[in-house]
């Protein structure tokens, strides 16, 4: 299999930091905010490879820093340290030493992401079928009957009514605005997706049915998706490889099915044990 | 402003053209760093001028930092040498401007200050046409910060504009920009050519005359040089079109005072509620009655 993420030592600290933060912090001090300075560890010395067509699950609590990988990685937020390698068929990018103006273009082109809030990735000003455009638009494409047809496809892919494509996202339903999303993410068919906790928030039904249309896609088009959230039944349901994170730390990272079945880190055991 | 009116002797010894040496060079400037990069908004210090922002100051300042005493002016409003803001800017420049001539004809003009339109004649390479712009950037309908909206001009990212575009077809089957119509300058940056009409937009292109937009409350200069390429945003099969003057049984409208069908007509209603359609460009439908009664004199034929 084809690599198409490392990352390395991904850093991320807010505050002035100090020599002790990265010591006195982590699980193991049940704490990732600095005693003697305040400075807030988010995530510090995060490492994984991603493959082509991959699901990695990132999974932990709130404010263990799962959403601050994927942000760093989609260059919504700077990295305070640490590398990412995107392989891009034979070319290699260093992620975080590209230019703002390289970063927005692979952002555009080559990285997808969905926000658990459909209003960070969707603009409720324009229609459904418009948000679609917008990303399409980015790749150049000028022509609008193409462009329709293309925002119809991708609509009808992930099961929004093609009869409403021409309305605007306000008017949806939560999960109709994921789908929304999803479609927009994908306009591009992007090699790399990021699922920022997806389906929190949706009734159990359609959770179900967004999480089998993702593992449709990444059969389909082969997409590799790193996929955050805090809960085991969506893990245990896409990813292939999981990490666990506590406090900004990776403290297990492994397939799936071992981890679940058979955690090795304390607090995972409790994660699993606790789950219903 | 009255004509007769004479500057009191202790404003008497206000500098040519008004500004002081110093704001000249500072506008010139940046005009030649706009005519560099065609497109490109340069940011100027705008002068307080003495009248009220949003009556033309930007146009303003151009024209009296390229007026020189040889040149001859031409101040049109909506088409027309006679409104309220052509004839005041006019009696101002011609005020501050000691042996500058000003004229209501476009050919005899060597600078042409205008608002809202592009005169019907063609230009030539020895004039200057000078628009008087309220909003400079085509992106604030999409994007309300100016830092982000400069990057987007640096990279020549106009999806978000497009998609605008793209929902007025889906709304309304066509796109609904009356004026102000985004342009795209020699194949980069995006322009909001002043309020001009879409008929005026093609004259933008590959005009042999220099064209320079002044925003003063603003703060930007920008400019299509000559013989540049300026492309109003469309997609591959919805092209760009322009007005439409054509009545029900399709038949081109003609002016109600010139008879000519090939201008830009604004339409009048009358007292009986019916509507009259007549040249917008003022010059130009006289123009036109001369060449009819054959009174039209040798220089302008």
């Amino acid at each position: 299999m084809k690599k198409i993420l490392e990352v390395r030592g991904l850093t991320k600290i807010y505050g002035s930091g100090c020599p002790r933060c990265i010591s006195a912090t982590g699980p193991a001090h049940d704490t990732n905010v600095c005693p003697h300075c305040g400075t807030v560890v988010a995530a510090h010395d995060v490492a994984f490879d991603l493959h082509e067509g991959e699901i990695l699950g990132i999974m932990g609590e709130s404010g263990s820093g799962k959403s601050t990988v994927v942000k760093t990685l989609f260059f919504d937020d700077k990295p305070s340290s640490g590398s990412a390698r995107f392989h891009d068929g034979e070319q290699v990018q260093e992620l975080f030493d590209l230019n703002p103006a390289e970063q927005r273009w692979l952002r555009n082109h080559k990285f997808g992401m969905v926000y658990q809030n459909p209003n960070l990735g969707l603009n409720f000003n324009v229609s459904a079928g418009g948000n679609i455009a917008e990303r399409l638009l980015m790749n150049d494409l000028r022509h609008y009957g193409d462009i329709r047809d293309r925002a119809r496809q991708l609509l009808a892919r992930t099961e929004v009514l093609s009869n409403r494509m021409d309305e605007s996202p306000k008017r949806f339903s939560g999960g109709m605005q994921q789908r929304v999303q999803i479609a927009k993410a994908l306009a591009t068919r992007p090699p790399l997706l990021f699922l920022d906790e997806v389906t929190t928030g949706l009734d159990l039904s359609v959770q179900a049915r967004i999480l089998d249309l993702i593992l449709e896609i990444q059969q389909e088009l082969n997409t590799a998706m790193i996929v955050v959230t805090h809960d085991l039944g969506v893990i245990r349901l896409l990813a292939g490889r999981t990490l666990v994170m506590k406090y900004g730390r990776v403290i297990e990272a492994g397939l799936t099915d071992q981890i679940l079945e058979d955690p090795q880190h304390a607090y995972t055991q409790r994660l699993v044990a606790s789950a219903l | 402003m009255n004509s007769s009116y004479e500057l009191p002797l202790d404003e008497a010894d206000y500098n040519f053209g008004f500004l002081d040496e110093y704001a000249k060079r500072e506008i010139r400037r940046a005009i030649l760093k706009s005519i560099c990069i065609p497109g490109y908004q340069t940011p100027y210090a705008s002068r307080e001028m003495p009248m009220g922002r949003g009556f033309g100051t930007g146009g303003l300042q151009l024209t009296l930092s390229l007026a020189g005493p040889d040149d001859v002016l031409k101040v049109i409003d909506q088409g027309s040498d006679d409104s309220v803001n052509a004839v005041n800017l006019r009696q101002f420049v011609s005020l501050t401007c000691p042996g500058l001539t000003t004229t209501t004809h476009t050919s005899d003009a060597t600078i042409i200050q205008s608002r809202h339109r592009i005169p019907e004649q063609p230009l030539n390479e020895s004039q200057v046409l000078v628009l008087q712009v309220p909003y400079p950037d085509a992106l604030v309908v999409v994007e309300p910060s100016e830092a982000r909206r400069k990057a987007m001009h640096g990279e020549g990212d106009y999806s978000r504009l497009l998609t605008k575009l793209y929902e007025d077809i889906v709304k309304f089957r066509e796109i609904t920009i009356s004026h102000r119509y985004p342009t795209r300058i020699n194949g980069h940056y995006v322009i909001d050519p002043s309020p001009i009409p879409r008929y005026d937009v093609p004259q933008l292109n590959q005009s042999p005359a220099l064209t320079l937009f002044g925003a003063g409350r603003e703060k930007k200069i920008y400019a299509v040089p000559p013989y540049t390429n300026a492309t109003p945003l469309a997609f591959d099969d919805v092209p760009f079109r322009t007005e439409d003057f054509h009545d029900d049984r399709g038949e081109r409208i003609a002016c109600a005072r010139c008879g000519s069908t090939r201008s830009f007509l604004d339409e009048l209603p009358l007292a009986d509620g019916s509507k009259r359609w007549q040249c917008s460009d003022t010059d130009y439908c006289d123009q036109q009655l001369q060449l009819k009664s054959g009174t039209l004199t040798g220089a302008r034929q």
